[in-house]
């Protein structure tokens, strides 16, 4: 019991200093947390259906988003699987996966670049954010 | 305290946190919550011993035959009790593991394994043994041992079928007339132009029904043998996973997967919780020509009719081209994966479950943003062919805990099978795991 409390009470320590931290974080970088904020959004009407709430995807059908080359990697890439969609076998983290992704080429700019704002940034991803710019720089190529 | 909890979970998993800060006060919520308080209060599933991590009625008791054999998908049981496992992905380089409990104990103590190609199916009849890979059939010798003679000379009985990836499975269920009946997944959602794509109009007539779509039927002795050499025994059905033939009454029965996304791809007409119940997975008597509708069809078991899809022209209402279509025996909640199909024909289990179908619901991904569901075991009584009665759970616990996310659970039940002494055989395409279920009146 004491040692549940123990544990209890480090665990309070280190919401405390996470909690802390983020907000000093979040005030420095007000731009991608807006961001992130509208892509969260974004994902939940069009990415979670097959990506689940935690990015983890489906095993054997859907990828996840967690810590992959495909997210963390090259943002062109990145943003021409959003536009195009993508089908066919592919490898992610030495598993397979062979279901469809449609093309969100409907999305605007801004979606676009918050949701994988939001992706980059979420499911302990860390990385920098996608601009509106980059967007329609890939977009300007996809048609 | 109980309800606080899971109102901080459900908050958590709905809400999403945007960024630490949420998930900081969510936590801290949690954290100080637990206080002064008896855990014990946090809802337990029911439990499950932790040896074998399933529950079961009472009599029923299980082993875990084998463990962490990998992507175990269908499995047989050839009539010595050695169980054959198809692998969805190779394991050392082989994708068939033969497994034998020499001393009795519900625990495999021998194995070998063969067979360099990923597949799902598996049967054993007549001392031969099939399996599938994506695109087709091959069969084997068995000797009295019920060994593989040679490992080396599959002979390839079908080849050249349909596979695109998307439900390539190629589930097999053997007749006592020298049929072998194979489903032949659709690659597709809805065949529309643009698979599973907002805006894309449905195909009509859909091309994809001349080579998928369906069960097709083949001789169990002919070599190399495709699409022209067999019969389309039935058609319109997605994806089919489960099938299974009935010896009682000596008709094929199959459990069709239904659609995805109607909220994604019509929200105007489903809501999220409509979508994520419809349509039924389907358990179907599938009599040679049967059309089950797919894909201008889909099942609604509330309004029990075959409802016209939104692809092609449906409002979750009209029925118009699917009012003469082929309807199910039963229909159970969406997207469940009815993954393996399973009449009892034993004498081990008590007498109300002869002849009546074991169904392995592997479980649902497509319920998002909802809990999802299956993941279990389920037992549907029959008579004279039919289903006697609402289903029930037979085995579950196989998630260890409720699913939001398909990687939440720790297995999934993929396989069934039958032994020689009326035991039951499930599999596990998580981790690959095994569990035989025996039934022993005295406990």
């Amino acid at each position: 019991m004491r040692n549940i409390k123990k544990i209890l009470v480090l665990l309070v320590v280190v919401s405390l200093a996470i909690g802390c931290l983020s907000f000093i974080n979040s005030q420095q970088q007000p731009g991608i947390a807006a961001s992130v904020k509208r892509g969260n959004t974004v994902y939940m009407t069009y990415c979670l259906p097959c990506h689940q709430a935690d990015g983890a995807g489906v095993p054997n059908l859907n990828p996840p988003l967690i810590k992959t080359k495909y997210v963390l990697g090259d943002k062109k890439e990145l943003i021409t699987i959003v536009l195009k969609g993508l089908t066919g076998e592919i490898e992610v983290n030495g598993e397979t996966f062979n279901n469809v992704m449609p093309s969100h080429i409907f999305l605007t700019d801004q979606q676009v670049a918050d949701v994988l704002t939001y992706v980059r940034n979420s499911f302990t991803n860390k990385a920098t954010p996608v601009t509106v710019a980059e967007v329609k720089a890939v977009r300007a190529k996809v048609k | 305290m109980k309800l606080y909890f899971i109102k901080a979970k459900f908050f958590f998993r709905m809400q999403m946190p945007t960024n630490l800060n949420l998930l900081f006060f969510v936590q801290l919520f949690f954290v100080f919550s637990s206080f002064g308080n008896d855990t014990t209060g946090i809802k337990k599933a029911k439990a499950a011993p932790p040896e074998t991590g399933i529950t079961l009625p009472t009599g029923f008791t299980s082993t875990a035959f084998a463990d962490s054999l990998g992507n175990a998908r269908h499995i047989a049981v050839a009539p010595g009790g050695e169980v054959f496992v198809k692998l969805q992905r190779l394991k050392n380089g082989k994708g068939i593991i033969r497994l034998k409990d020499m001393n009795g104990d519900g625990k495999a103590d021998r194995m070998m394994s063969f067979g360099s190609y990923t597949g799902t199916g598996v049967a054993v009849k007549n001392g031969y043994l099939y399996a599938s890979s994506n695109k087709g059939i091959f069969r084997y010798k068995l000797n009295d041992q019920n060994e593989v003679i040679d490992t080396s000379k599959a002979e390839m009985i079908v080849t050249g079928l349909v596979d695109k990836g998307q439900h390539n499975s190629k589930s097999i269920a053997l007749d006592d007339a020298g049929n072998i009946y194979v489903n032949i997944g659709a690659p597709s959602n809805a065949c529309q132009v643009q698979d599973r794509t907002k805006g894309s109009p449905g195909q009509d007539p859909c091309p994809i029904l001349d080579s998928a779509a369906g069960i097709w039927q083949f001789k169990v002795d002919r070599l190399n043998q495709s699409y022209g050499d067999g019969v389309r025994y039935v058609t319109g059905t997605r994806n089919v996973v489960g099938l299974d033939w009935n010896t009682s009454v000596k008709e094929l029965y199959i459990m069709q997967h239904g659609r995805d996304g109607l909220n994604q791809m019509f929200p105007e007409l489903y809501t999220e919780e409509q979508s994520a119940e419809l349509p039924a997975e389907e358990l179907l008597l599938a009599r040679k020509n049967a059309n089950f509708g797919w894909p201008y069809c889909y099942y609604d078991p509330n309004q029990q009719k075959k409802i016209l899809n939104p692809e092609y022209g449906g409002d979750a209402k009209k029925q118009g081209r699917c009012a003469g279509v082929d309807t199910p025996l039963y229909g159970f909640p969406g997207h469940w994966a009815p993954n393996s199909l399973l009449f009892y024909t034993g004498n081990m289990f008590p007498e109300r479950y002869k002849n009546g179908a074991f169904i392995a619901f592997h479980g649902s991904w497509n319920r998002a943003p909802l809990k999802q569901g299956g993941y279990f075991v389920a037992f549907v009584p029959f008579k004279d062919g039919k289903p006697a009665g609402k289903w029930e759970p037979f085995a579950e616990g196989f998630a260890g805990k409720e699913v939001y996310q398909p990687r939440d659970a720790v297995y999934r039940p993929c396989g069934l099978a039958q032994g020689p002494d009326g035991s039951l055989f499930i599999s596990d395409d998580v981790k690959g795991r095994i569990w035989k279920v025996t039934y022993n009146s005295n406990q």
